[in-house]
Order: C-alpha cells, then sequence, then structure tokens
C-alpha cells in the first residue's frame, strides 16, 4: 500500500486539544469535526490538509483517549501521520479507524513543509520526492497492516461477521 | 518474579506468566463510558448489527462531560445513551443529577475492585489503580468491540516502579509528589509503560489520594498507574462491593524497566506551568503571578480530601476581589459529605461559585472556560494551550492547598508559606 502526499510539519507532544479542542466534542459528524482539525495549534491547517501527510516530533497525540482526534484528521483529507513517535491511546485509535501511522526518528530533519512524499506502509520506506532523499520507518506489523488496509477495526468485525 | 501489572494480565488472559512486550487478550472485568466517546462506541455497536452487549452487569454508563446538558449537541448525547441503557437494560446508568464525574463513581460506587481488568473509554481510566486494578484509557471503536466481546487485547508494558517514603510536611499532597514525578519523567518518559507506586508515604495515603497519582499516570504517557491494594483498601470497599476479588502483589524479586526513589520530607508545593504538565516548578518560583479564576474540582482533586483542606484554608476567610474561585465537587456523593459537613457553607460564605459535578471545566467545556489573556490556577490534571478555553489562557496546575491559599491572595502563593491573611 503506497500513499502520495505533502508534508504539514508539526513538533513534539502535539496534544489532542490541539488536534480537536473540547468544545467541539458535542458534534457527531466527521466532516464538522474535520473543519477543526488542528485548531488548537493551527487554524490554517484546513486549508492544506487535503492529502496531506502529517511529520512531528515526539509523543504525538498525547492526552485525552477521544477518538475524534485520528476521526478530524481523517476526514480533513489527512493520508497519514509519521512521527518521531506516538502517545498509545492516540496510536491504536488511529489504526483502529485506518489512519496510517508510522514511526520514524529520521524523516523529520528531512522534510521541509509542503514536500512531495511517497509512503510504502508494508516496508516503511519513506521517499521525499522534493528532495529525492529516502528514509526507512518502523514496518508495521502485519496485523496492524491489515487493519489499516480493510479501513479500521470497524470494517474489520463487518467483514469477520458476513 | 513478576510484578502486579504481570500478575494480573496474566491471570486475565488465563496464563501462566506474561512478560513485557507480550500480545496477550485478556478478559475485560468492567467498561466504562462517558457521553462524549461513548456515542460512538453506541454508533459502531448498532453499526455491527450487534443484538446484546457482551454483559450488562459489567458496562457502567456515566454523563459527565457536560452536565447538565449546556447546549442541544450535548443533549443529543445524552439522549443517545439513555436509549442505549435503556435498551440494553444497563443498570449501571448514571443520569444527570446522579453520579458525577465518571472516575469517582467507578469507585465510590465499587464498580472497581483489586486484581480487576477495566478499560474506559476515557484516558484518565488509569485512575483505578488507586485499588488494585489494571485500568487503562482505550477509544470509542475498541469500546465497540469490548461492549461485544468483552475482551481486549494489550501489549503487557514495561513497569516503573515508583518508591515513595517520607511525611509530607502540612499543605504538601499528593498532588505535589505526582508532579515531582512528571518533573523528573516529562510528559513522554512512561509512554506505553506502567508506573507502581509503593513505599510508606503510599501505605499511609488515602485512597482519594491514591486515586490523584494514578490518574496523573496518563500526563507522562503511562498506560496505568497503580497500588497494591492493602487493609485501606479493603477497609474502603466495605459496603462498596460484594464480589470476590484477587489481591495482586509484586513479587520481591519482580522485574521493573527501573526504579525511582523519592522522599517527601522536603518535598515543597508544586506548580506544573504553561504549557505543559512537565514544565513543573516549586510554588514560592513563581508565587505573585496574579490570578483570574481559581479552580477546585475535576477526577484529580475533587474528593472529600480535597475540599476538606480547602475549607479549612478558606474557613471565615474571602475569595479575593481580585480573582473568581470555582469549586466542584467530583460526585453526588462528595456534594452531598461536603454539605452535610459544612463546607458547602464555607465555601459559599467565602465568596466562591461552587458547581454541580461534571468535567466542564476541566476541558473547555462549560462552567468556568477562561477568556484570551486570562490566567488560571486550577488542580486539574492538564494545562495544554487551550485546554480551559481561550488559545490565548494560561493554566497552572498545582495542589488544592496552593489553590485555596492562592484564591485568597489573588496570585500564586506558597501554601506553607501562608500565615492565615
Amino acid at each position: 500500500m503506497k500513499l502520495l502526499g505533502k508534508v504539514v510539519k508539526y513538533g513534539d507532544d502535539v496534544n489532542t486539544d490541539f488536534i480537536i479542542p473540547g468544545k467541539y466534542l458535542v458534534l457527531t459528524d466527521p466532516r464538522e469535526l474535520a473543519k477543526h482539525a488542528m485548531e488548537g495549534i493551527d487554524p490554517s491547517f484546513i486549508e492544506k490538509s487535503k492529502d496531506a501527510i502529517i511529520v512531528a516530533g515526539k509523543n504525538f497525540g498525547c492526552g485525552s483517549s477521544r477518538e475524534q482526534a485520528p476521526i478530524s484528521l481523517k476526514y480533513s483529507g489527512t493520508k497519514a501521520i509519521v512521527a518521531k513517535s506516538f502517545a498509545r491511546i492516540f496510536y491504536r485509535n488511529a489504526i483502529n479507524i485506518g489512519l496510517p501511522v508510522l514511526e520514524c526518528e529520521d524523516l523529520w530533519d528531512l522534510v521541509r513543509d509542503g514536500d512531495e512524499l511517497m509512503l510504502d506502509l508494508k516496508s516503511g520506506k519513506i521517499t521525499n520526492l522534493t528532495s529525492n532523499v529516502s528514509t526507512q520507518a518502523q514496518p508495521l506489523p502485519e496485523f496492524i497492516l491489515e487493519l489499516i488496509e480493510i479501513g479500521g477495526l470497524l470494517n474489520k468485525l463487518k467483514k469477520a461477521k458476513v | 518474579m513478576a510484578n502486579i501489572i504481570e500478575k494480573i494480565l496474566s491471570k486475565a488472559s488465563n496464563r501462566e506468566q506474561v512478560f513485557p512486550g507480550e500480545i496477550v487478550e485478556a478478559k475485560i472485568d468492567c467498561a466504562m463510558i462517558n457521553e462524549i466517546t461513548g456515542h460512538l462506541t453506541i454508533k459502531y455497536f448498532h453499526e455491527l448489527e450487534a443484538k446484546e452487549v457482551w454483559d450488562k452487569d459489567r458496562i457502567v454508563m456515566v454523563l459527565d462531560h457536560t452536565i447538565p446538558a449546556g447546549s442541544v449537541e450535548a443533549a443529543e448525547l445524552h439522549k443517545i445513551m439513555r436509549e442505549f441503557a435503556r435498551e440494553q437494560k444497563i443498570k449501571s446508568f448514571y443520569d444527570v443529577g446522579r453520579g458525577g464525574i465518571s472516575h469517582q463513581v467507578m469507585i465510590e460506587k465499587g464498580h472497581v475492585k483489586p486484581g480487576d481488568v477495566v478499560v474506559g473509554a476515557d484516558s484518565h481510566t488509569c485512575t483505578y489503580g488507586a485499588v488494585g486494578a489494571f485500568s487503562t484509557g482505550i477509544g470509542s471503536t475498541e469500546m465497540a468491540a469490548v461492549f461485544i466481546t468483552g475482551r481486549l487485547w494489550f501489549k503487557v508494558p514495561k513497569v516503573i516502579e515508583i518508591k515513595v517514603n517520607g511525611n509530607f510536611r502540612k499543605f504538601v499532597t499528593p498532588k505535589d509528589l505526582f508532579l515531582k514525578v512528571a518533573k523528573i519523567l516529562g510528559v513522554s518518559g512512561a509512554n506505553y509503560r506502567g508506573l507502581e507506586f509503593k513505599g510508606s508515604t503510599i501505605r499511609d495515603m488515602s485512597i482519594a489520594g491514591r486515586m490523584t497519582i494514578c490518574n496523573m499516570a496518563i500526563e507522562v504517557g503511562a498506560k496505568a498507574g497503580i497500588v497494591e491494594a492493602d487493609e485501606k483498601t479493603l477497609e474502603y470497599l466495605k459496603g462498596r462491593t460484594s464480589d470476590q476479588f484477587f489481591i495482586a502483589k509484586s513479587d520481591k524479586d519482580a522485574e521493573y524497566e527501573r526504579s525511582l526513589d523519592l522522599y517527601v520530607d522536603d518535598l515543597p508545593p508544586l506548580v506544573s506551568c504553561p504549557d505543559a504538565v512537565d514544565n513543573v516548578k516549586p510554588v514560592a518560583e513563581v508565587e505573585g503571578i496574579e490570578l483570574d479564576q481559581v479552580f477546585i474540582g475535576s477526577c484529580t482533586n475533587g474528593r472529600m480530601e480535597d475540599l476538606r483542606l480547602v475549607a479549612d484554608i478558606l474557613k471565615g476567610k474571602k475569595v479575593s476581589d481580585r480573582t473568581r474561585l470555582i469549586i466542584i465537587p467530583a460526585s453526588q456523593d462528595v456534594f452531598l459529605d461536603a454539605l452535610k459537613e459544612g463546607l458547602i457553607e464555607t465555601f459559599l460564605l467565602s465568596g466562591a461559585n461552587v458547581a454541580n459535578p461534571t468535567c466542564g471545566a476541566c476541558y473547555g467545556g462549560h462552567l468556568g472556560v477562561l477568556a484570551s489573556g486570562e490566567v488560571c490556577l486550577s488542580t486539574t490534571n492538564r494545562n495544554f494551550i487551550g485546554r480551559m478555553g481561550s488559545t490565548k489562557s494560561k493554566v497552572y496546575l498545582a495542589s488544592p492547598a496552593t489553590a485555596a491559599v492562592s484564591a485568597i491572595k489573588g496570585f500564586i502563593t506558597d501554601p506553607t508559606s501562608f500565615k492565615g491573611d
């Protein structure tokens, strides 16, 4: 599974209140949530969210268990997140809703906002098409890759029933 | 040679022994949702065309984030929860006026026992380690799977042992202890790990204090915080649960990834400064910062022990004209006890605004939202930018003692140097 997208870069400890502020948690429509994605840290994010690949530092998604955080990113058009590390609840939530998340130490130093990236989820290879530099993320375990490819846990459970 | 978390997870997964890094499928003893995350779980449950939850007596549903409903949107979420509880015949549904903040309700109503594996669709589910349970926060989708199967996979975490000895000085509290831990470990220092608190200070600590330190385990990224159950736990559980349970204890030669040795005799009151929980300094170092709002409450510090401490300080005093004080008991039971003990009267006479149990102010929802440029000292657990309202507001986190004294002065004040005027 290969993904193409444009880099939107953030630093360390991007928390779930940045990704979707608490006041929006009463919204039930994912498209409405998406309008406020990253509003707590970057109100201009939605202008560049289509086909975005977020590249972030350590501990991305720390804080709350709100699944609305990865949901708002997914529906904003974000294709994947590559971070130095993730907070554990966000990591599980993202996979469970089918939003690809990769851990990679080096990428942050190799990209600039707007660079074009190609991700190979299976091998973990990441290529910066703008600067023609490649690096390697931790490949996803088979069962996680499978969850992402099928579009999340819900789809997997639906399929299992048929 | 197993630690407490390994023992609980091996029992729940029907295994002789488990090791850090292993993935196990555990049986869930109790699962909790609130309205903010639970409405999604219910939606997915229906999308999966599931007919019945796996065990209606092991599910607890609590309305707590917006109590009472402050908007049509919030009311709709309450309605979804109410209808699901009725449809699935879930008895442990805490409607408006019946429960309070979920994490307080889960413990005080006896839904959590030592040795249990508990999941909640809220990150502060880690609070229940206070009674010797393994508890952790999960997302709404996984919760739908738990509602159907009663099982969930976990990676057995590495555990950090935190040994705490000594006695707190007057006006130094378990909250200050955790802020010290946060300063040492950092906001991601325990990511994917468990924290086991032990030592004489922990043995002497009330269940309320243990709840405070386990509650904040997530603020250093931890999967769970836990304290081995002891006589205090058994005493607390009397009359709250009649179910059988097992008390898991770490073996003497249990393995830990890392050990911290802390002594609290000289621990000063601490404050977590904007905009990260690990940006911790002695209160004395930031004394004098003017406050627009002081907030006392939440799943971290809204219990009777906290409110008694606050009332002792506020008795016969007035909140400074420079600031406003908002006090929210963690549950209806706490509210009633505080009323009976006269604490609520003390708060009202001091000029505090007392409101009903809810998570509202802590996450910037309602009942204490901050305007741009405002500064708040709060007994809650997060001070991220915008957490309590405007992205241009600032939040300092501290203990109830520091909060009460600072409310009287109108600026951040070290409670250990407070002379009562």
